[in-house]
């Protein structure tokens, strides 16, 4: 478990492709440059798509864990 | 990032509820990586415009959709149920039935339904564009659509399709 600053934490528990991706990026807009957003997934294909979402726009994947159970928990810092 | 954002251009020409998700989905999700979104309903597509979108789905001549129960066990949620095509036509109801069943089913998985998706398409800015041919041919009017769609011709989209670098007719 990584201890990092979280500025904010979104839920997309039970949200399936594109959901996660979607709220993550609607939630950045609500956290400043320089703060890292946490959110949680159940939908085993965040773990791809996370990475492909961070390529594109930017933002920096600080940690991603896959924590077994179905539960997928990322840090993000936003850098723009 | 702005500046040399990717640009994705769709043609959405199909209106039933399985042909319903594909654009929807790619849109809003290119929309969450900062790309340039334009989605084109034409033909079938453009009632997905509608203010309530009311997409079913047909078993019929879609002999690879898998019939699927959203209740019981998760066995039996799994089961494919198979139903010939001969049967299932000839069942009154039967559409509606196997539209009930797929909106259960995604809805039981967590998928969000196509107009959660088309409303993240709007938030997130994505370019809606009714076909004015269609709409002329199917007699619609532009009061019948989501006020955010704008209405255009195949000009309209080759103009904007054509430094986009991700095309896709669905």
């Amino acid at each position: 478990m990584s201890d990092h600053n979280v500025k904010m934490t979104l839920d997309c528990s039970g949200l399936m492709c594109p959901m996660p991706v979607v709220k993550t990026k609607m939630a950045m807009k609500k956290i400043e440059i320089g703060e890292i957003l946490e959110m949680i997934s159940t939908d085993p294909g965040s773990m791809p798509d996370m990475d492909a979402w961070a390529r594109q726009t930017g933002h920096e994947l600080v940690e991603s864990n896959d924590e077994g159970e179905s539960i997928y928990r990322f840090f993000i810092k936003k850098t723009h | 990032m702005s500046e040399s954002r990717p640009k994705l251009a769709l043609i959405a020409s199909q209106g039933t509820l399985d042909w319903a998700y594909p654009p929807f989905i790619l849109a809003s999700g290119a929309a969450a990586m900062d790309w340039d979104v334009a989605i084109f309903f034409t033909f079938y597509g453009l009632p997905l415009l509608k203010k309530e979108i009311k997409a079913g789905v047909s078993p019929l001549g879609n002999p690879a959709m898998p019939m699927k129960m959203p209740f019981g066990s998760k066995g039996f949620q799994n089961f494919n149920w198979p139903i010939p095509n001969l049967v299932s036509s000839n069942i009154p109801g039967f559409e509606s039935m196997a539209t009930s069943l797929m909106k259960k089913t995604f809805k039981n998985k967590g998928v969000a339904t196509v107009q959660e998706l088309r409303d993240m398409c709007v938030e997130l800015e994505v370019k809606l564009i009714g076909c004015q041919m269609t709409m002329d041919v199917f007699g619609f009017s532009k009061d019948d659509f989501i006020e955010e769609a704008e209405i255009g011709g195949a000009a309209t989209f080759l103009s904007y399709a054509a430094d986009a670098n991700v095309s896709l007719f669905v």
